[in-house]
């Protein structure tokens, strides 16, 4: 087990974009354990991506299981994750381990449906909402070279009187 | 002891003023910090830290034909305080009502009583020129409890403004 060390920005690296895993063997088990070991010497992050590392592969984990009242599936760790359906939006404060002293704004989906695989390679389809959502959302965006600072809105963009219906 | 000056300039909006303003600062070998622009009913306003390698008349004697041509009106204050400095606001608290006086000190009041330490506030006057509407938006850090903050707002409803508080949370990921 290790702490690794994080990128931050302005590293160029963090712009790349993350090859699939093909091989689900005990050196992807001992990466992911090293990559949970730093998501929880940071400051609280929810998240991870292993690209956040420098190990572009498509892997995070998200925990959002720590939160009261917060919907979640528990400690996650998806390797080749892919989102097939969104809906909804809403704006939210993010932060990043990759981003140092700075919060902002940022619209994601409130709900989406998640396919992905977990360390034995075997294939699990997962519908998150809410917070969940949103930090899958930020993890998989560091997987396509995207920080949540390519997103941020602006202070005085605010959705709260819109509503998206349901069809 | 700071080395940063507040830099605020107001004056009828253009395109192009910043470009010309941070450019004369620039080349009198100005570094910036942290600013906030804004456009309030139709003027150019910006607040912005300055760090300059020279005394700061010097740098106000470069600035003044520049911001004399754009027609800006110009102040720098030493200050206190540097980058790195951020709070992360914990709740956010949304106010709307037709548009009357004093709207803003009672809701702030409220809050103040409660220690909420405002880290934003915009507002807009929304509506049109028969029917204002008063909209504003703060966000802040409070260390009272939810409940706490919204039982306090609910008085306000008599007064017939909307108060929404909501928690923000940040996701660190």
């Amino acid at each position: 087990m290790a702490i690794l060390e994080i990128l931050t920005l302005p590293d160029p690296r963090l712009k790349q974009v993350s090859e699939p895993v093909v091989t689900f063997d005990a050196e992807l088990r001992a990466f992911v354990a090293d990559l949970e070991e730093t998501r929880l010497a940071g400051p609280a992050a929810v998240g991870i991506a292993a690209p956040q590392v420098g190990r572009f592969q498509r892997i995070l984990i998200v925990d959002v299981s720590g939160r009261p009242k917060t919907p979640n599936h528990g400690h996650l760790i998806l390797v080749n994750p892919e989102i097939t359906h969104w809906e909804g939006f809403a704006i939210g404060r993010e932060g990043c381990l990759s981003v140092p002293d700075y919060t902002g704004n940022v619209i994601r989906a409130t709900g989406i449906r998640l396919k992905a695989q977990d360390l034995d390679g075997a294939s699990h389809e997962f519908d998150m909402e809410g917070f969940e959502a949103r930090a899958v959302q930020h993890e998989l965006d560091h997987l396509d070279g995207l920080l949540f600072v390519d997103r941020v809105v602006s202070r005085r963009t605010d959705l709260y009187r819109r509503k998206v219906y349901k069809t | 002891m700071s080395d940063w000056n507040m830099l605020t300039l107001v004056g009828a909006d253009r395109p192009g003023i910043v470009a010309r303003v941070t450019r004369a600062l620039f080349a009198c070998g100005c570094h910036l910090g942290e600013a906030s622009m804004i456009r309030l009913g139709g003027n150019f306003t910006i607040m912005l830290m300055v760090r300059a390698e020279q005394p700061s008349a010097q740098v106000l004697e470069t600035l003044h034909p520049v911001v004399a041509e754009l027609g800006l009106r110009m102040h720098m204050d030493p200050v206190t305080g540097g980058l790195h400095r951020h709070l992360a606001p914990n709740l956010q608290v949304r106010v709307h009502g037709a548009d009357r006086a004093g709207i803003v000190a009672d809701v702030t009041e409220v809050l103040a009583a409660l220690g909420f330490n405002i880290l934003e506030l915009e507002s807009d006057v929304a509506g049109d020129a028969d029917r204002p509407v008063y909209i504003m938006n703060i966000q802040g850090y409070c260390e009272r409890t939810l409940e706490e903050v919204r039982a306090a707002m609910a008085a306000l409803s008599d007064r017939h403004v909307c108060v929404d508080v909501a928690p923000i949370e940040i996701l660190i990921g």
